[in-house]
C-alpha cells in the first residue's frame, strides 16, 4: 500500500474538471485507490462520490493506493494532481 | 427509384442519404421485467457514453480542450458507479428504466444542491443533464447519431428536437407532418434547406439515398445514376447563383430609386451565429429566445441565459440586435415547465400571458436581457400583446428587472421597447400603443392565424389559408400608418417579410425593416435592388 498527501491549490477547489482528470487517470489502474479529505472518503474512480467530498483550494487529500500496479499508479497519479488540481 | 409528392415548406434541393429520428414516446412506458428494464438502461448507458466521447472529440477539435472537458465529466458522471448503483436499484424495485434513471439522477442532484459551495450546487444541473440524455436515448429520440451531411426525416420535428442535431450537416429536411409555417419549416428557411412535408416517412426510409426537391415537392428515393447526375447538376448550378449572390454581402439594402430599408435576419440562438455572420444582414430583427428554454430539462439561470445573450450581442457588433422575451406555451413546450393542459393551445397560456403569470421566470429573463444590454444595441420585444393595459404592467416588470439590478450593482446599458404586433387587437390598438414604445415588428405567422381564424399547424388549412388574404395586408397597413403618426418604427419579422411578391408593396407602404431567415438575405436585397418605385 502507498500513500501520498497533495494540498489543493486550485481557487474553485477540486472541481469538476479536475476531478473528471483524475477519476480518469486513476480508473486506469487495477488497484483500490481511495482520496480522503478530513472525515470523508471517497474511491477516486468515482467521480459523484470524489466531487461529493466538497474538496477546497487549501485543503489536504490523502491518496492510498493498495494493489499490483500500485507503484505507477503512485507517480503517476502525483503528477496528475500537481498538473490539473 | 421511387417517387412520392409531398407539400413543400421550404424551397431548395439536396441529395443525400435518410437518417429518421424516432418520435419522442409521449406516453409513459409500462415497465418490463427488471431483466428487461437493466439491458434497456445499459445500452442507453453504453450509447450516451458514446455520444458524449464523440461531442467531447468534435468539441476538443473545434473549440480546444478546455470547453471540451464539460463533456468528458459529463461522461464520466454518466458511467458513474454510484449513479449506476442507484439506476439498478430503482429498476429493482419494479421502475421502468427511464423512470430509474430519472430518480437516480434526482438523488445525485440532491446531493449536489445540498453542498455548501456555489459552484459544486450548480453541478446539480450537469447530473440532471445526463440523466435527461440518458432518458432521449431510452425514449427512442436519436440524437447525436449524426455525424455527416445528411436529410432528416421525422414524422413531425419538435423544438426540442431541433436543437439537438448539428446544423451544418442537415442537407434537407422530410416530415410526415407539419405546414409551411411548422418548426420544421421555420428551421429548414432559416437554413436555407428544403423540406417536404404530407410524405410517408417511416423508419424503413433510414439509410437510403434520396433526393429532396423543396421546389417541386417531390421526393426521389434510390434515384438511378442518370437521375442522380441531373440532380447534383442542378446544385452545382445553384451553388454558382448563391455564390453570385455573395458579392450583395455588405451592399446596401436601397431600390435603384433610392428608397431604402432595414434588412434584417431572424435567428433562434448561438447556433445561428455563423449562418448570420456570413448573411449579409444589417441587424436581428428577432431572437427566438426559447432556444435556451428547450432541449433540457431544468429552468436556464440568469447567468446561462446572459452568457448567451451576451455572446450573440456581442457577435453584432453595435449593429441592432431585437430580443423576443420568451414565447413558450402553444406549439413550443419545454416539459419542465410543467404547463397544464389546454385545450385550445394556440389561444391560451403562452408567451407574456405566461410571463406575467410566473414572475420569477420573467424577472429572471429580463435581468439577463437587461445585463446584456450594455455590451452592444438591443431592443426588448414582448409577443402576443393585446393591448396598453398589458404593457403596462410589462413595463412595471421591465422597471422592476432593473431595480433588482441597481440594488445588485449590475450595469445594464441603454435601450429600446418594442411590441410584436401579431394580434387583431393589437391592431385595432395599434395607435395607443405605438405612442408606448419605440418599435413595431408584425409578426405575420401568428397574425395570419389568428386574423382568418386558422391554425398554422394544420395541413389540411393549407389551401385555405391565402397568406395574402387582403385582411392580412390591410391589418399590416393598418399598423404602419398609425405607428409612423407616433413616430414608432416598423418592422415586419414573419414569413411574409421574405415574401418576394411583397417586397415593392411593403417598400411602398414605408416599413421600416424586413426581418428574414439569413439565407433569405441575399436573395431580397438583390430584388431591392432591382425595384424601381417611381
Amino acid at each position: 500500500m502507498k500513500e501520498f498527501q497533495y494540498t489543493i491549490q486550485d481557487p474553485m477547489g477540486f472541481h469538476a474538471r479536475p476531478a473528471g482528470a483524475l477519476v480518469r487517470a486513476a480508473k486506469a489502474y487495477a488497484s483500490k485507490i481511495t482520496i480522503s479529505c478530513g472525515e470523508k472518503s471517497a474511491q477516486l474512480t468515482r467521480l459523484m462520490a470524489v466531487m461529493g467530498l466538497g474538496i477546497k483550494q487549501g485543503q489536504t487529500i490523502t491518496v492510498t493506493i493498495d494493489g499490483p500496479d500500485e507503484d505507477k499508479a503512485f507517480e503517476e497519479l502525483q503528477a496528475q494532481f500537481r498538473e490539473n488540481a | 427509384m421511387q417517387g412520392f409528392t409531398g407539400l413543400s415548406i421550404s424551397q431548395g434541393l439536396a441529395v443525400g442519404k435518410i437518417v429518421f429520428l424516432g418520435a419522442q414516446e409521449t406516453a409513459a412506458r409500462q415497465a418490463g421485467s427488471p431483466q428487461e428494464e437493466r439491458s434497456r438502461f445499459e445500452a442507453a448507458q453504453r450509447q450516451a457514453v458514446d455520444a458524449l466521447g464523440a461531442l467531447y472529440e468534435k468539441a476538443k477539435a473545434e473549440l480546444g480542450e478546455k470547453d471540451a472537458e464539460i463533456f468528458s465529466v459529463h461522461q464520466l458522471m454518466a458511467e458513474d458507479e454510484d449513479f449506476t448503483d442507484l439506476v439498478s436499484a430503482a429498476i429493482a424495485d419494479g421502475a421502468e428504466a427511464s423512470a430509474a434513471v430519472r430518480q437516480a439522477g434526482e438523488q445525485c442532484a440532491a446531493m449536489f444542491s445540498a453542498m455548501d459551495d456555489e459552484y459544486m450546487r450548480e453541478r446539480a444541473a450537469d447530473v440532471r443533464d445526463v440523466a435527461a440524455r440518458i432518458c432521449r436515448i431510452l425514449s427512442g429520440e436519436a440524437e447525436h447519431t449524426i455525424t455527416a451531411p445528411c436529410l432528416i426525416a421525422a414524422e413531425e420535428l419538435t423544438p426540442s428536437q431541433t436543437v439537438q442535431f448539428p446544423r451544418e450537416l442537415v442537407l434537407g429536411m422530410l416530415t410526415a407532418r407539419g405546414a409551411a409555417n411548422s418548426h420544421t419549416g421555420i428551421l429548414a428557411r432559416t437554413l436555407g434547406v428544403p423540406a417536404v412535408s404530407q410524405l410517408p416517412v417511416s423508419r424503413e426510409l433510414h439509410g437510403h439515398t434520396a433526393i429532396l426537391d423543396g421546389f417541386s415537392g417531390t421526393l426521389t428515393l434510390d434515384p438511378d445514376e442518370k437521375t442522380l447526375a441531373e440532380a447534383n447538376a442542378k446544385i452545382a448550378a445553384q451553388q454558382a447563383q448563391r455564390e453570385a449572390l455573395r458579392q450583395l454581402i455588405s451592399a446596401p439594402s436601397v431600390t435603384r430609386d433610392g428608397r431604402s430599408i432595414r434588412l434584417y435576419a431572424n435567428i433562434a440562438g448561438t447556433d445561428d451565429l455563423p449562418l448570420l455572420q456570413r448573411s449579409g444582414a444589417e441587424g436581428v430583427g428577432l431572437l427566438r429566445s426559447e432556444f435556451l428554454y428547450l432541449g433540457r430539462s431544468t429552468y436556464p439561470t440568469e447567468d446561462e441565459l446572459f452568457e448567451s445573450y451576451k455572446t450573440i450581442v456581442q457577435a453584432m457588433g453595435g449593429r441592432e440586435i431585437i430580443i423576443r422575451t420568451l414565447d413558450i406555451g402553444a406549439d413550443k413546450q419545454a416539459g419542465y415547465f410543467d404547463m397544464p393542459p389546454e385545450d385550445n393551445p394556440a389561444l391560451g397560456l403562452r408567451a407574456i400571458r405566461l410571463c406575467l403569470t410566473r414572475p420569477i421566470l420573467f424577472q429572471t429573463q429580463l435581468c439577463a436581457i437587461l445585463r446584456a444590454s450594455r455590451y452592444g444595441n438591443v431592443g426588448i420585444m414582448f409577443p402576443m400583446v393585446t393591448g396598453p393595459d398589458e404593457l403596462h404592467r410589462l413595463k412595471e416588470a421591465l422597471a422592476d428587472a432593473e431595480d433588482v439590478l441597481i440594488a445588485r450593482g449590475e450595469r445594464f446599458g441603454p435601450y429600446r421597447v418594442g411590441v410584436m404586433i401579431e394580434t387583431p387587437a393589437a391592431v385595432f390598438m395599434s395607435g395607443e400603443l405605438a405612442g408606448e414604445v419605440d418599435f413595431f415588428s408584425i409578426g405575420t405567422n401568428d397574425l395570419t392565424q389568428y386574423l382568418l381564424a386558422m391554425d398554422r399547424q394544420n395541413p389540411n388549412l393549407a389551401p385555405f389559408c391565402d397568406p395574402h388574404h387582403p385582411a392580412v395586408l390591410r391589418a399590416i397597413r393598418q399598423t404602419v400608418e398609425r405607428a409612423h403618426q407616433a413616430g414608432c418604427t416598423v418592422g415586419i419579422c414573419g414569413e411574409l417579410a421574405a415574401d418576394e411578391s411583397l417586397t415593392e408593396a411593403f417598400l411602398r407602404l414605408g416599413v421600416d425593416e424586413l426581418s428574414v431567415a439569413p439565407a433569405r438575405i441575399l436573395p431580397l436585397r438583390q430584388k431591392i435592388r432591382d425595384l424601381t418605385l417611381g
